[in-house]
């Protein structure tokens, strides 16, 4: 049997290699579609499920995004957007930690959730959806709240953690323990038709300075809720943040924090 | 009296201003305005005079812009 790289270069288009020859490949050689998206990134080939992102992200980009591993906190809102993204943007491992389920007032706008996912775990759901939207991407779903008592051993390893959660409790707890692991950390909080992202680097204490008043409890989503459209914009804006800080490419949101208002159109930055 | 310009955001614009120039007594602090526009001290997020993150006991002079944001923590 021809070795893997060479049969992959053999049926490699313009560089590309198809959806059935990357399926095909796995049956044939008994290995995981993982390990051949591996093979064929680093035969400096591109799965054809990419050549949209061709142009900004090179060959050798994408191989770093696939092996590189980012965790996402919050599977709601926020959440549910930011996995679809990146899995989507080809970050070969991720991992989903939520305790809940899902819930009917979750349907207005968490991307996961729908009338039949109603009463699932929101982790289980969407490694469900990666494994659909993208299967050479592994996901690791982990039901459980992330705090001070299991985040280092939840977080050890990553190389960017993604905070959608939905307090403030937790964004706090969240940013000590990447600090503790030196990790980057990109945040976003929405309400209603506002809000903000910011990215973390080991050491600043952002998140700190954004939440200086706090004195507990929640913001002012508790009167606005949230619609569809705020968490998609965050999460979008956060998982540009995920894509420069993991290629080192661009100007980062840090010491800086990014406000948007829907209902104005406004957007503000705020030097932190 | 002394002339500070007013700047608020997101739901802090709801039945108020979004900028506005107001005249207080010197002396006045930002815990003051945050009083007397009625802004549920809870629900602060972020304060800043002149592009500097303040607290609400900073006295303010003459010229100064404060900005008052809320609090948002939802996901």
């Amino acid at each position: 049997m021809v070795p893997l790289h060479e049969s992959l270069q053999a049926q490699a288009s313009d560089g590309l290699v198809s959806w059935p020859v990357q399926e095909a490949a796995a049956k044939e050689y008994s290995v995981t579609l993982a390990e051949v998206e591996e093979a064929i990134l680093s035969s400096e080939l591109l799965p054809a499920r990419y050549q949209r992102n061709r142009q900004m992200i090179s060959t050798s980009q994408q191989l770093q995004l696939f092996r590189s591993k980012v965790a996402v906190v919050g599977a709601g809102g926020l959440g549910g957007y930011i996995l679809e993204q990146l899995a989507r943007l080809g970050i070969g491992q991720l991992v989903s930690i939520d305790a809940d389920v899902f819930e009917e007032n979750n349907l207005n706008r968490q991307l996961l959730s729908s009338p039949a996912k109603l009463g699932r775990v929101k982790v289980e759901v969407a490694a469900e959806r990666i494994a659909e939207v993208n299967p050479a991407v592994t996901l690791r779903p982990i039901q459980a709240m992330c705090g001070k008592s299991n985040g280092v051993e939840l977080l050890t390893g990553v190389d960017c953690v993604v905070d959608a959660v939905d307090n403030v409790t937790a964004r706090l707890e969240l940013a000590e323990i990447c600090s503790e692991l030196q990790v980057p950390l990109v945040h976003g909080a929405i309400a209603g038709w506002y809000g903000h992202v910011a990215t973390v680097m080991p050491g600043d204490t952002t998140l700190q300075t954004i939440y200086r008043h706090w004195k507990g409890g929640k913001g002012v989503e508790q009167q606005l809720g949230n619609p569809s459209f705020t968490p998609a914009v965050a999460a979008s804006f956060e998982v540009a943040e995920v894509c420069k800080l993991l290629l080192d490419q661009g100007r980062l949101l840090r010491n800086r924090k990014l406000a948007f208002n829907l209902l104005h159109m406004e957007v503000d930055e705020i030097p932190l | 009296m002394i002339k500070i310009t007013v700047k608020l955001f997101a739901t802090f614009r709801v039945d108020r201003f979004d900028i506005a120039e107001r005249e207080y007594p010197s002396g006045t602090t930002v815990g003051t305005i945050v009083d007397e526009l009625g802004l549920p001290r809870e629900q602060l997020g972020i304060l800043m005079v002149s592009n500097r993150h303040v607290d609400l006991d900073r006295e303010l002079h003459d010229g100064e812009t404060l900005a008052i944001f809320p609090l948002v923590g939802g996901g």
